[in-house]
C-alpha cells in the first residue's frame, strides 16, 4: 500500500501549491467552494474554477456522451436523404426561402408546425421525466453548455496541465512558454468555435454546396455573419464564461426544485456516512470518525466550483465527476466506493434511522410524467401517419356574396388552393358534390378552361373557380343558401380530398 | 429601514423584505453583471445622441432630438416604397404598352396587373361600382355578363378612357334614352303598353291585350335602339331588355319610370387622369371579375 501513501503525499504537496490560489481560502484549509459565506459581498469577482481531470466510469461516460452528441452536431448536415429530383436531398434541413423543414422521412410545411410544437412538448416532458428520476442529467451530461465547456477544460488541460499546474501557470508571470500555451489554448478553442457556427450554417442550405461557397468566399454574407455570431458565442460561454451560464443566465436552475423530491436520485455527499470528516493517517483505526478524510478532490473535481458536501445546491449541475474523484480516493484509502453517489433524500433519512435505503422509481410524479409523454407521443404518432399529402382549402367570395347573371342564375366565386406535398407533379381533377343543377367553371382569362389543376411537387396552386345555379334552383335555396362538397381527386393515384363550402344567393 | 436578518439554513443575509414569511437571501450579483449594466447605461447616453430621443417644445410646437446620423422611420418607409415602386415600374411599364390578350397571356404580368387593378379599383371606381365591383341602381354589376357597352378587353378599355356622357371628352360613349313621358311624346296608356310589353320580353307577362298593344309602341319608338326583340345594342349601349339584369330595376314600376322620364348615367372620362398602364390594369381586373366576353 505504498501506492496509497505516495498519491496521499503528493495530494497534500497539491493542496500546499493551491493554497494560495484561493484568496479567501481559511486558514488551514486548502480547497473553499467559491460560493462560501466568506466569499460573499453585494457584487462578487469570479473566482476561476481549476476542474481536475478524473478518472472513472462517469468520466467515461461523459467522454462518450461528448463524442456521440457532438458527432450529432457536426455530422448531420452532412447525412443525405433522397427526396426525388425536384427537392433537397439533405436528411435535416431548415429551408427558409421555401419554408419547409426536412427531417429524414418528415417533411413539414409551416401550417403543420404543430409537429414541431409536439415535439417540443415532448422534449420538455422527457427533461421532466428525466429530472424526477436521476435529477439534472441533462444538464450534467448532455447540455451543449456542459459538453463544450468539458471539450474546452479538456484543451486547457493539453496546454497548460492540470488543476495544479494551471494554477501554478496563472500565477506565474508572463514568459515566452507561458504566452505560448495561452496563445495555443486561445487558438484552439477559437477553431473549436468557427467549428460550432461552421456546422450550425449548414442546418440551414445543401451542405456540400455551402462549404464549397464558404470556402471561396462566395456564401451569403448571413452564412458568415452567423458562423462569426455562434464562434463569438462558443467562445465566451464555454471559454471564458463556463459555469457562470448555469450559475446567472440558465433558468433550468430555478426550475428544477420543483421537478425532483425525495425520491429522485441525486448526486449526493452520503453525509451520515462520511460525518464526522478529518484527515486520516494511514493505519489508525476508522473507527469513530467517518470516511470523508476531506482530502478535497470532489471540489477540485467540480467544473462549477462547488462543495457537493454543503449539500444540494441550486450550482450543481449534477454532473458525477465528484463521485469519480472521491471513488479514485475511497480506493486509496480501503474503504468502500460510493461516498459521494447518486442517492435520494428519502434514502438519507432512512439510513439515519437505521433502516435498508430503498429506490422508489415507480411513484405518482413518475408515473404522471410517463403517461402524459405517452400520450402524446401517441398523438404525435397518429398525427404523423395520417399526414396528407393534398390538403385543399376553399374560401368562397365574400364581396359580393354573389352575382346575378343575365339568364337569371346565380354565381358564386371560390378560391380553391391544392396543396400537393408529393415529391412528384401531380395532375388534379376539381368537381363538385351536393348542389343538384349546380355547373362548375374555371375562372381564366386566356387559355382553355377545364377543371384539371396540374400543381408542381411540393407546391400549392391557387386557382379561382365559379359555380352557376339556375334561377329556379336558387330560389328554391333554404335561407339563401346550401352547404356542398368540393372533391379534388389525385388522377394518378385516384386519392381524393374534400372540403365543405357554402353556396349563398339572395334570401328572400 | 429593515432590520438585518441572517438565514438559519445557508446564513446568507436577507434582503431585510418578508413576504408570507418568506425572505430573500441576499447574494451577491456577479461583478460582470454590474458592469453590463453601466455599459447599458452608457449606450443608452450614446443612443440619445445617435438617434431620435427627446421631444421638446419649440415656438411652432412639439419637436424632437434629430440624432446625428440623422436616423427616421418616415425615411425608412419612403425608401421600401420607392424600392417597391422601382421592382415594379418594369412591369407596369409593359402593362402600359403590350396588347391586352397578351397580358392576360402572362401569368407574371398578369399577376402584378391584376394587383394593380385591385388597388385603382379601390381608389377610384369603389364609390360608385363599390368595393366588390356588385354595382348598385344606376352603376352596373361588373362581376356578371351583362355589359351595355361591351365587356371584351377593348370595350371595357374604351369605356374607362373615354367613360360615359362625360363632358370634357370628344370620344366618349354617348346615346340618349329620351324621357318619353316628361317630353309628351307617349301618353300615359302607350308607356303602360310599352311597359307590359318590356315585361313580357323577359318572360313576365302580365296584361296580355296591353303588352300587344304596347309591342306597336315598341316597334315605333324603341327597336331602333334596343333592337328587333329588345336584345339590345352594345354598339349604341343600349341594354338587353330580355335578360335578368337591370341598371334601373326591372320591375313594372321601374320600367315606367325609366320609359317616362329617360336615363342618361355618367361615367368619367379616366384616360388623362390614370396612367395607361394602370387603365390596362384596370381592364385586365374588371374583366377578370367574372364577366369579361372573349
Amino acid at each position: 500500500m505504498t501506492d496509497t501513501a505516495t498519491t496521499l503525499e503528493s495530494l497534500a504537496a497539491e493542496a500546499a501549491a493551491t493554497a494560495g490560489a484561493n484568496p479567501h481560502g481559511r486558514e488551514g484549509e486548502s480547497y473553499t467552494a467559491v460560493n462560501s459565506e466568506k466569499n460573499r459581498s453585494l457584487y462578487a469577482s469570479r473566482v476561476k474554477v481549476y476542474p481536475k481531470l478524473v478518472h472513472g466510469s462517469f468520466r467515461r461516460l461523459k467522454w462518450l456522451v461528448m463524442a456521440v452528441t457532438l458527432a450529432i452536431y457536426y455530422i448531420t448536415p452532412w447525412l443525405r436523404w433522397d427526396r426525388g429530383p425536384s427537392l433537397p436531398d439533405q436528411a435535416v434541413l431548415l429551408d427558409f426561402p421555401a419554408r419547409r423543414f426536412y427531417f429524414f422521412f418528415l417533411e413539414i410545411w409551416p401550417q403543420e408546425f404543430y409537429y414541431i410544437t409536439g415535439l417540443l412538448i415532448l422534449a420538455a416532458l422527457g427533461l421532466f421525466l428525466v429530472t424526477s428520476v436521476a435529477g439534472r442529467v441533462w444538464c450534467g451530461y448532455t447540455c451543449p453548455q456542459t459538453v463544450w465547456t468539458d471539450l474546452f477544460i479538456h484543451v486547457e488541460r493539453f496546454f497548460e496541465g492540470d488543476r495544479a499546474k494551471r494554477i501554478r501557470l496563472d500565477k506565474s508571470p508572463m514568459s515566452v512558454g507561458k504566452l505560448a500555451r495561452k496563445t495555443g489554448k486561445h487558438l484552439t478553442w477559437i477553431l473549436i468555435a468557427l467549428a460550432t457556427g461552421g456546422a450550425w450554417v449548414f442546418y440551414f442550405a445543401d451542405a456540400p454546396t455551402l462549404a464549397g461557397q464558404l470556402v471561396s468566399f462566395e456564401a451569403p454574407a448571413a452564412a458568415y455573419l452567423f458562423i462569426a455570431l455562434f464562434a463569438f458565442t462558443t467562445y465566451l460561454l464555454g471559454g471564458i464564461a463556463r459555469e457562470q451560464v448555469c450559475i446567472y443566465m440558465c433558468p433550468w436552475p430555478r426550475i428544477q426544485g420543483a421537478m425532483f423530491d425525495e425520491d429522485s436520485l441525486l448526486v449526493s455527499y452520503k453525509e451520515d456516512r462520511g460525518e464526522k470528516r478529518g484527515p486520516h493517517k494511514k493505519g489508525t483505526s476508522w473507527e469513530g470518525r467517518g470516511d470523508c478524510i476531506d482530502c478535497g478532490q470532489c471540489v477540485a473535481a467540480c467544473p462549477m466550483g462547488i462543495d457537493i458536501r454543503d449539500g444540494m445546491q441550486l450550482e450543481c449541475i449534477q454532473c458525477a465527476l465528484c463521485i469519480d474523484a472521491c471513488n479514485e480516493i475511497m480506493d486509496k484509502v480501503e474503504r468502500p466506493r460510493g461516498l459521494i453517489a447518486y442517492d435520494t433524500f428519502r434514502n438519507q433519512e432512512r439510513r439515519r434511522a437505521g433502516e435498508a435505503p430503498r429506490l422508489n422509481l415507480v411513484r405518482p410524479r413518475t408515473i404522471l410524467y410517463s403517461s402524459v409523454l405517452a400520450l402524446v407521443a401517441a398523438i404525435m404518432l397518429v398525427a404523423l401517419s395520417n399526414r396528407s399529402t393534398l390538403d385543399v382549402s376553399v374560401l368562397a367570395d365574400r364581396n359580393p356574396l354573389f352575382v346575378r347573371l343575365s339568364d337569371g342564375s346565380i354565381r358564386n366565386g371560390y378560391q380553391v388552393k391544392i396543396v400537393n406535398k408529393e415529391h412528384s407533379e401531380r395532375t388534379y381533377r376539381v368537381s363538385i358534390e351536393g348542389l343538384d343543377g349546380a355547373i362548375l367553371t374555371r375562372a381564366v382569362l386566356a387559355g382553355e378552361a377545364n377543371e384539371i389543376v396540374v400543381v408542381e411537387a411540393d407546391k400549392l396552386e391557387n386557382v379561382r373557380f365559379f359555380v352557376s345555379l339556375p334561377a329556379e334552383r336558387a330560389q328554391a335555396l333554404n335561407g339563401g343558401e346550401a352547404d356542398f362538397d368540393f372533391i379534388v381527386t389525385d388522377l394518378a393515384d385516384g386519392k381524393t380530398a374534400t372540403k365543405e363550402t357554402t353556396f349563398r344567393g339572395p334570401a328572400e | 429601514m429593515s432590520e438585518k436578518h441572517k438565514d438559519e439554513v445557508t446564513g446568507v443575509e436577507t434582503t431585510g423584505h418578508s413576504w408570507d414569511g418568506i425572505r430573500e437571501l441576499n447574494n451577491p450579483l456577479p461583478k460582470w453583471w454590474i458592469y453590463t449594466f453601466y455599459a447599458t447605461i452608457v449606450w443608452s447616453f450614446a443612443y440619445w445622441v445617435v438617434m431620435p430621443a427627446w421631444p421638446y417644445l419649440t415656438g411652432s410646437g412639439w419637436t424632437y432630438t434629430q440624432g446625428v446620423i440623422g436616423y427616421e422611420q418616415r425615411n425608412v418607409v419612403t425608401n421600401e416604397l420607392a424600392a417597391v415602386a422601382e421592382g415594379r415600374s418594369g412591369a407596369m411599364e409593359r402593362i402600359a404598352t403590350m396588347p391586352l390578350e397578351e397580358i392576360a397571356n402572362d401569368p407574371a404580368l398578369m399577376e402584378v396587373a391584376l394587383g394593380a387593378g385591385k388597388a385603382a379599383f379601390g381608389d377610384n371606381c369603389a364609390p360608385c361600382h363599390g368595393s366588390g365591383a356588385q354595382g348598385s341602381k344606376g352603376f352596373p354589376n361588373l362581376n356578371d355578363d351583362d355589359w351595355i357597352w361591351g365587356g371584351t378587353l377593348d370595350d371595357i378599355h374604351t369605356t374607362l378612357a373615354h367613360g360615359i356622357r362625360w363632358d370634357g371628352d370628344d370620344e366618349t360613349r354617348n346615346n340618349v334614352m329620351m324621357a318619353y313621358g316628361r317630353d309628351g311624346i307617349l301618353n300615359r296608356t302607350e308607356i303602360n303598353d310599352v311597359a307590359e310589353y318590356v315585361l313580357s320580353l323577359s318572360g313576365r307577362a302580365g296584361n296580355q291585350e296591353a303588352a300587344a298593344r304596347g309591342a306597336e309602341v315598341f316597334a315605333s319608338q324603341c327597336v331602333a335602339c334596343h333592337g328587333d326583340g329588345g336584345t339590345g345594342n352594345q354598339e349604341l349601349g343600349a341594354p338587353n331588355l330580355t335578360d335578368a339584369i337591370w341598371l334601373y330595376g326591372g320591375e313594372k314600376a321601374s320600367i315606367v319610370e325609366t320609359v317616362s322620364n329617360g336615363r342618361s348615367g355618367v361615367m368619367p372620362a379616366w384616360g388623362g387622369r390614370l396612367d395607361e398602364g394602370t387603365i390596362n390594369a384596370l381592364t385586365l381586373f374588371v374583366y377578370s371579375l367574372g364577366g369579361g366576353e372573349k
